[in-house]
């Protein structure tokens, strides 16, 4: 498979202190990929490096063009859409108002073809889409920020600890719904996770990090039957 | 009975304007969390502009149309060149940058316009008054102009996707920029529309109070004292509040304190909010749920 | 260190009190201002730099302490210096009532109120109720007082040796509160309110108590004003003198003793030279110094002076430099 995004000697920083520390990493056109890694490790930071949220030096291609150094909002607009820890709610806005936003960069007409494509994976939110979207659960604010990500129409998905503080059965509908829109629409996706388990079910490559370095790389079936990552990561 | 009615009529039409620029503080308070202490200032600047247009020769309308554009353009450009540098500095230094401004423009206007007291024209003058002698015609023009840009406001924040993105950026930069907001812009874009309220503001009540370079700093008080009491963060509590405070001076000033002390009844009614009602009368309880 | 800036003080002023006798007339009243406003400053500086609660109201403070000393001299005829005490007791007392409500809301709402204050005060002491009192618009106005004990001294210098001596002891107070323990707690509830009330500071309580402090402060320096300029009336005491402090504040230096004399000295000496370019040269030089100061030299005269003074003495720092740099480090841990 082609490559999509690549991260060579990827280092980032917040102020003085210094999170990673020439990392490399790519994502396969069409793919998922999995980063795990313990709390702390710089998951979120190298997502947030890519989206041009922190302050990074090396170099991410994306889609064979350099992106690092360009503001966030011109990544947003070559392609990425990033689905933030927190799911970055607009809390005061309708849920139909955080929808529209997520097409912000696309005519409406666009985003009236592809509401209908979001409800078909999220029906729970066109139930909700003239309430508040700060009163939704945290399993439908999920839902609803990787919705708002989809009507980017983005050729990468970043998604920031899908599961987090979710009940396990909506864990694995979200699960299931990002397996569906990897394969129904080739999307290709970069997940970070701290379950490992499920991640790793729904990846072909897989990365770990530790403390800001990438200590192992390969595909998702070969880190899940690696004796050391059983043991610290998957927890068996 | 009818001298009460009077006087509440006259508070709304003085408090269309206090609602207009307590929006336009409001606007600004929302995106940045600061409080444009020169609102009023730029305000006055604009209506010196809109005078010297006039004088120039263009028609009323001309020169109204020709201020609203510039002073859209001059809020823009105070945003980007001056408030831009200071978005992530202490408090301190964005307030002093406001006081700052303040100085300037109100320096500025009696520089270039001199100091003496001037009289503003009114697109709405004919001698006979209106609604049974309640409203003079400039009265009732100037809450007409008032009531469309309000509603006007209103319309493009919730009907237009850049309205929704104004509100989106000023709710949540982060998210914004991940959608592809150009949050900098919208900013911009905020600053511009809260001078060009201020503009409209000062235009329309010129011909009532006359033109002078602090015609501003007791209307931007009662904004302020509008704003606070429909809740700082809440534009259309700003606006009632602004209608309310009108009233309010309007009555005050009529049967309770003398109009000598009428700009005291703003200073109450900012202290009586933060006493009473903090958040305000209709300050935004968000629900939010973990 | 506490030694090193009592020290300091005593010897700028007793410096300061020499050139009683080298100048005259207009000259020693413009530094008699220059004293006055150093002391408002130092308490705007108390609450707004030290504190980090912003007020743009210290203006209406200022008039409070002038009124007071004004109506008590002309309707009671109390000796000036007696006026002081009354004056800065009242002050106190206002800055807490109005601080009360304000305070304990944080954020904005200080500036918020006390600007609203200023700009409304005074539309208030023009009320006719008070007219036996403020004399309505046309003020009151007082006479210059002379020296004591037979000293061969003019009034201009007396009044000047008097409002230093006033403004030597206040500064000392100043400098030995904000070194101590209330001044640390002061400051903690500046750079990090959630620990300083985790650590037992009553937050809304020491801060409208700063808030009283520091309207003492520029209300005692209002009754000087108002001895040394002899009038008061409404339109002496627009928003405009509030702005002026604040000015004088950020342009001297934030939470730092010495800027609020460099301060008083800019806004008494900056004027004079803006005005002979136009009458409202003034406001527009005050406006782009402040902005260019917060861009560019946001830690003021005093900060400038003080990396001059470290660069020139790099191997034994001044006493004072030491004592400045330790209170900085402080305020900022």
């Amino acid at each position: 498979m082609p490559k999509l995004l690549e991260a060579i000697g990827l280092h980032a920083a917040y102020g003085a202190s210094k999170v990673l520390h020439g990392i490399d990493f790519l994502v396969e056109e069409g793919g998922v990929t999995c980063l795990l890694g313990a709390n702390g490790a710089g998951k979120t930071t190298t997502l947030r490096a890519i989206s041009g949220m922190v302050r990074t030096s090396g170099e991410i291609h994306f889609a064979g063009v350099r992106i690092d150094g360009r503001a966030t909002e011109d990544i947003a607009r070559v392609g990425i859409a990033h689905v933030p820890d927190g799911r970055g709610t607009f809390m005061e806005l309708t849920v139909e108002e955080n929808l529209r936003l997520g097409a912000y960069t696309r005519p409406d007409r666009a985003f009236r073809e592809d509401l209908a494509q979001v409800f078909d994976y999220f029906p729970r939110l066109q139930q909700r889409m003239y309430q508040q979207a700060g009163t939704l659960s945290g399993g439908e604010q999920q839902m609803l920020a990787i919705g708002r990500a989809l009507l980017l129409r983005p050729r990468l998905l970043l998604l920031d600890e899908p599961s987090f503080g979710l009940a396990p059965l909506i864990v694995e509908e979200v699960f299931t719904i990002l397996h569906r829109i990897n394969l129904e629409q080739r999307m290709s996706i970069l997940v970070v996770e701290q379950n490992a388990n499920l991640a790793l079910a729904i990846s072909e490559r897989a990365y770990l990090l530790e403390t800001g370095r990438m200590v192992m790389a390969g595909s998702a079936a070969e880190l899940a039957t690696n004796e050391a990552i059983r043991r610290s990561y998957l927890g068996f | 009975m009818i001298g009460l009615l009077h006087q509440i009529l006259s508070g709304l039409v003085t408090g269309g304007i206090y609602a207009s620029v307590a929006l336009a503080l409001v606007m600004i308070y929302q995106s940045t969390h600061h409080v444009n202490f020169a609102q009023g200032e730029m305000a006055t600047f604009s209506t010196y502009i809109a005078l010297a247009l006039i004088d120039a020769g263009l028609p009323y309308w001309g020169a109204f149309v020709a201020t609203v554009v510039i002073s859209f353009i001059m809020g823009a450009v105070i945003q980007i060149v001056l408030m831009r540098p200071m978005a992530n500095a202490p408090v301190l230094s964005s307030v002093g940058v406001f006081i700052g401004l303040l100085l300037v423009f109100n320096s500025l206007t009696g520089w270039i316009f001199s100091y003496t007291i001037k009289s503003f024209p009114s697109p709405f003058e004919s001698s006979r008054p209106l609604l049974g002698g309640f409203l003079s015609p400039h009265e009732l023009g100037a809450t007409v102009v008032t009531l469309a840009v309000l509603v006007a406001v209103y319309l493009f924040f919730r009907h237009t996707k850049l309205g929704l993105a104004m509100r989106a950026a000023a709710f949540n930069p982060v998210s914004s920029r991940l959608v592809g907001i150009r949050v900098g812009h919208m900013l911009a874009l905020g600053w511009g529309l809260a001078a060009t309220l201020g503009a409209v503001a000062g235009m329309m009540i010129a011909p009532v109070v006359f033109l002078d370079p602090n015609m501003m700093s007791g209307i931007l008080l009662y904004a302020f004292a509008g704003a606070l009491l429909g809740g700082i963060d809440n534009p259309a509590g700003a606006v009632i509040g602004g209608f309310a405070v009108g009233v309010i001076e309007n009555l005050g000033g009529a049967y309770v304190v003398g109009t000598e002390l009428k700009l005291s009844l703003a200073l109450f009614t900012i202290v009586a909010v933060l006493v009473f009602r903090p958040n305000g009368l209709f300050g935004r309880v968000l629900v939010t749920r973990v | 260190m506490a030694g090193a800036r009592t020290l300091a003080i005593i010897a700028g002023s007793a410096c300061a009190a020499a050139l009683a006798f080298g100048l005259s007339g207009y000259h020693l009243f413009q530094l008699t201002m220059v004293v006055t406003y150093a002391i408002a400053i130092l308490g705007l500086n108390i609450v707004t730099g030290y504190n980090g609660q912003i007020s743009l109201g210290h203006g209406a403070f200022y008039a409070i302490g002038a009124y007071v000393t004004a109506i008590l001299i002309s309707n009671y005829d109390v000796p000036y210096w007696a006026t002081l005490p009354v004056s800065a007791l009242i002050c106190a007392a206002f800055g807490f009532a109005f601080g009360l409500p304000a305070l304990r809301l944080g954020g904005l709402y200080l500036a918020l109120t006390t600007f609203a204050l200023a700009v409304a005060l005074p539309q208030l002491l023009k009320y006719p109720a008070l007219e036996p009192w403020t004399g309505g618009v046309q003020g009151i106005v007082i006479s210059k007082p002379e020296a004591p004990f037979g000293l061969k001294l003019s009034a201009d210098q007396w009044l000047y040796l008097f409002t230093l001596a006033i403004g030597a002891v206040m500064f000392l107070l100043a400098a030995n509160l904000l070194s101590g323990r209330i001044g640390r707690a002061i400051r903690a509830v500046r750079d990090n309110p959630i620990a300083a009330e985790a650590m037992g500071v009553d937050l809304a309580l020491l801060k409208t108590r700063t808030f009283a402090v520091s309207a003492l402060y520029t209300g005692v320096a209002g009754s000087l004003g108002a001895i040394a300029v002899q009038f008061v009336a409404p339109d002496s005491f627009s928003v405009f003198l509030s702005i002026t402090l604040f000015v004088g504040l950020v342009v001297g230096g934030v939470a730092s003793i010495s800027g609020a004399i460099f301060g008083a000295a800019f806004i008494v000496f900056v004027p004079n030279l803006a005005e002979q370019v136009s009458k409202a040269a003034a406001g527009a030089v005050y406006g782009v110094i402040l902005i260019a100061f917060l861009y560019f030299i946001p830690s003021g005269f005093a900060g400038m002076a003080r990396r001059i003074l470290q660069r020139m003495l790099p191997q034994r720092p001044a006493m004072v430099v030491r004592a400045e740099v330790g209170a900085r480090e402080n305020g900022h841990a």
